[in-house]
């Protein structure tokens, strides 16, 4: 059976090309730079570079869809929840009020508001694609070469590797489970009452967990077996070298992430940038 | 000139601290270099042990205490850790799939040299090397789901070569691998030894499979010691594996029964090195008394398959166009290779997935409206592995637990439950937890908790996987006594032995397709199907055709009949 944690398709493109680790990189200078600023300008600059890449790695958009709609429902809920907190927050920020509209005398919309809640979806709207690009474009055999990069732990980042190895025999494990369990009279379908349902789905975890720990046992066993935490470090055989042109894509992503904080520094004098004066 | 000893016990002795007897007493033992050794013995005898505690997951791993002395190639354990003998010692464990822990082949077989932090490139070359040599190479890139046991078993041996180690210890490697890929196992072994010169030490309880090539020596363990330490003739030869509840060879069995006197001149430690011409006499006379075989009546169907094809999501299909029934009463066998589509069929008739076309029939009439529930009334299920069925801390309450769901009162379930209790030999643990019980044990109660349920039709996956030889025999004998009782047993397998021994009919799956549908006799001494299905002939089949008789077939059943009558005279 073939089933992966998420699927990863080998396509020959820049994006693919590219080594797990400036795609990291590139992930996390661009994430920091857009969480830093909440310059309109710049955060709409990096928004359509990301749209712009995501084109290039040619992912298709039924490998994101299920992603795209958790995505959708995360930032209404963010939004609404944004606004019935703090519906002042932008006024505080710009020190400005431009009213647009008036609910009572807590809930207004003024202009400053819709502006910074604006700011903010931006924000995530363009990191989500590099998160995206980052995951689906990098073979799974290279993100624990990656993260060890830039100095997590080995063990950790093998750590990862490994949920990604044996994830999918759990799942595997849990479906053969739930049919034989259900063969016994155990009802797992919506017939039956949610609190049934719940305790049912206990007798099922049970013989997954026994199970597992068997696993775990034997996988300990194998790795110590062929010395693996033997020294402080490791190589990786699966490790893409780097190249020219992951240079060029680290700096370049470095670069943008100092000139937006230059401009954060320099033009706007802090993190907003206020056009309302 | 004698080689110098890479492995030297010397009046070792090892107790885990969980348990109050020692595992391992006074053992004296040496391997030299690039001998070729197996140990044999029952489970529970301490074998494993041994493998243990030369490869150092004993002290490492196991705690325990240890007396008298440990060394390899010339260095005393005491002063090693783990990592210093796995530079001597390669271990391939018996599970192929969970010690595979790589991403992909490559990967795996890299790992031990990624720990060593060698340089990529360098890395990159040996991988390619070692995959060539175990005939791996073009499927570096592929991911463990890819693979077949076969191949996964290949990783792990390049996986444990590619650090150039001096010894291989192969721990149970037949146990997860059909028949036909166990052989090509053996002869891969037997080229990895000839052609690097390393020192092999195989640890395995099928003897008859792993003495396909040659072997040095033969060590049996029994109860913690030495009880024998010699060559395979003269093991055959004498009495010490009947003694120690250890299969023999089929064919030694068959020349024990003729009457014909096992000597080590004979050279009866292979089938090919037996000297024909002295027993061929002997298994004449012997084939030539047997008894016209017992004429079976004719019993109603109780499930039948009527041209069922069924496919994952549109892909290709996985079952295809098969047809069969069982009779009531009767034990039948399904087998193929990994992968051929068995487990799917036995899904398929508990309703687990449903056919795309075709019918399946219970007693005449069709099972298309049943539920998952409905059918396991009629037919119960039991998983390869009790630890993935159970899931109650008591006894009682695991085989309760069905009717306990289908509502029936509690004074019906505790009577139904002693009931099931008692078939199974269980009823002295009633009050017991699951936790205390063997493996063996433990599968006698997921056995119970279906029985409970009095289904007519009883499907077993794998019933005696990673079983040895008394305690298969207790399962076997145990599911035998249950069809006396009048249930139908199917089992999914690919144990030939249990096949030829237990049951009467075989249902031989290729490709999703039913490429046989016999008796079991028929099915393992037909060359074509054996060949299309990954099994092996029975080296009954095999010593009947060397001898030059005239029916071979008729042979093998007069083996199984003659085996039956013995059988019920000890019992």
């Amino acid at each position: 059976m073939k089933a992966k944690l998420f699927d990863y398709v080998e396509r020959d493109n820049f994006v693919y090309r590219l080594s797990g680790i400036t795609k990291l990189l590139a992930f996390i200078f661009l994430t920091f730079a857009v969480m830093f600023t909440y310059d309109l300008r710049s955060i709409l600059c990096i928004l359509v570079f990301s749209f712009f890449v995501l084109r290039l790695s040619e992912i298709r958009f039924s490998q994101i869809r299920l992603m795209c709609w958790y995505v959708l429902i995360f930032l209404l809920m963010n939004a609404i929840l944004t606004y019935i907190f703090d519906p002042e927050y932008g006024v505080e920020i710009y020190g400005t009020r431009h009213e647009l509209l008036r609910f009572n005398s807590r809930y207004t919309v003024t202009a400053e508001q819709l502006f910074y809640q604006g700011t903010k979806l931006f924000k995530y709207v363009s990191v989500i694609p590099l998160g995206m690009i980052f995951l689906f474009t990098t073979d799974p055999s290279e993100f624990a070469a990656s993260l060890n990069s830039i100095g997590v732990s080995y063990k950790a980042c093998y750590a990862v590797s490994l949920t990604l190895r044996y994830f999918p025999d759990m799942v595997r494990d849990y479906g053969d489970i739930a049919l034989a369990q259900q063969s016994r009279g155990l009802d797992l379908s919506k017939k039956e009452k949610l609190t049934v349902r719940a305790k049912n789905v206990i007798n099922i975890c049970v013989p997954l967990i026994f199970s597992t720990m068997d696993r775990i046992e034997l996988i300990t066993n194998a790795m110590d077996l062929r010395s693996f935490g033997k020294k402080d470090k490791r190589t990786w055989y699966a490790k893409k070298p780097l190249r020219a042109c992951d240079y060029g894509v680290i700096a370049g992503s470095a670069a943008v992430f100092a000139a937006v904080m230059l401009v954060a520094v320099f033009i706007n004098h802090g993190r907003y940038w206020n056009p309302f004066i | 000139m004698e080689q110098r000893p890479v492995i030297e016990f010397k009046d070792f002795s090892f107790q885990y601290f969980s348990q109050a007897e020692p595992t391992l007493r006074h053992i004296d033992l040496t391997i030299r270099e690039g001998e070729k050794v197996l140990i044999v013995g029952p489970s529970g005898s301490g074998k494993s042990t041994i493998g243990s505690c030369i490869n150092g997951l004993i002290p490492f791993a196991y705690k325990g205490e240890i007396t008298g002395s440990l060394s390899i190639c010339g260095e005393d354990t005491k002063a090693m850790s783990i990592f210093d003998r796995s530079r001597h010692v390669g271990t391939v464990l018996q599970d192929s799939d969970g010690q595979f822990v790589g991403l992909t082949a490559g990967e795996d077989i890299a790992f031990a040299l990624e720990n060593d932090c060698m340089e990529q490139s360098r890395m990159k070359e040996a991988v390619k090397r070692i995959a060539e040599m175990v005939d791996m190479g073009e499927l570096l890139s592929a991911s463990p789901y890819e693979l077949s046991g076969g191949q996964k078993q290949r990783v792990a041996f390049a996986g444990v070569m590619v650090d150039d180690v001096d010894i291989l210890l192969l721990d149970e490697p037949l146990a997860n691998l059909d028949p036909a890929t166990g052989k090509t196992a053996i002869d891969l072994i037997d080229r990895l030894h000839r052609e690097l010169k390393k020192t092999v030490i195989i640890i395995e309880h099928r003897l008859e499979d792993v003495l396909y090539r040659h072997v040095d020596r033969i060590i049996v363990i029994s109860d913690g010691a030495i009880a024998a330490d010699m060559s395979p003739d003269e093991l055959m030869a004498s009495s010490i594996l009947r003694e120690h509840g250890i299969r023999e060879p089929l064919y030694v069995t068959a020349l024990k029964y003729a009457g014909i006197r096992v000597t080590k001149d004979i050279h009866p430690g292979y089938i090919e090195s037996l000297d024909i011409e002295a027993v061929r006499d002997g298994l004449r006379a012997w084939d030539d008394r047997k008894e016209a075989p017992l004429t079976s009546e004719e019993v109603p169907e109780i499930l039948s398959l009527d041209h069922v094809s069924f496919r994952y999501n549109d892909k290709r299909r996985v079952i295809e166009d098969v047809s069969f029934s069982v009779k009531r009463g009767e034990m039948l066998s399904i087998v193929g290779t990994n992968g051929a589509g068995k487990s799917t069929i036995a899904k398929l008739i508990c309703g687990f997935v449903k056919e795309d076309e075709g019918d399946l029939l219970f007693e005449g009439s069709s099972m298309k409206d049943l539920t998952i529930r409905e059918r396991a009334d009629l037919i119960g299920y039991v998983m390869q592995n009790p630890n993935q069925m159970l899931c109650k801390p008591m006894i009682y309450d695991e085989v309760a637990l069905g009717l306990r769901l289908r509502g029936v009162p509690e004074e019906e379930i505790k009577e139904r439950v002693y009931k099931a209790l008692r078939i199974c030999g269980l009823y002295e643990f009633r009050e017991w937890p699951v936790a205390a019980l063997s493996f063996g044990q433990k599968k006698r109660v997921t056995i119970a908790s279906i029985l409970v349920l009095e289904p007519k039709v009883l499907i077993l996956d794998e019933p005696t996987a990673g079983q040895d030889y008394k305690h298969y025999t207790d399962i076997m004998e145990f599911l035998r006594s249950l069809n006396k009782l009048g249930i139908t047993i199917i089992m999914i397998t690919h144990d030939m032995h249990l096949m030829l021994e237990y049951t009467t009919h075989a249902v031989v799956i290729a490709g999703g397709r039913k490429i046989g549908d016999s008796t079991a006799v028929d099915i393992l001494t037909n060359e074509e199907i054996a060949k299309a299905a990954n099994l092996k002939l029975t080296s009954l089949y095999e010593l009947a055709k060397r001898c030059g008789l005239s029916d071979p077939q008729s042979f093998v059943s007069h083996f199984i009949d003659h085996e039956r009558r013995e059988e019920r005279h000890e019992g």
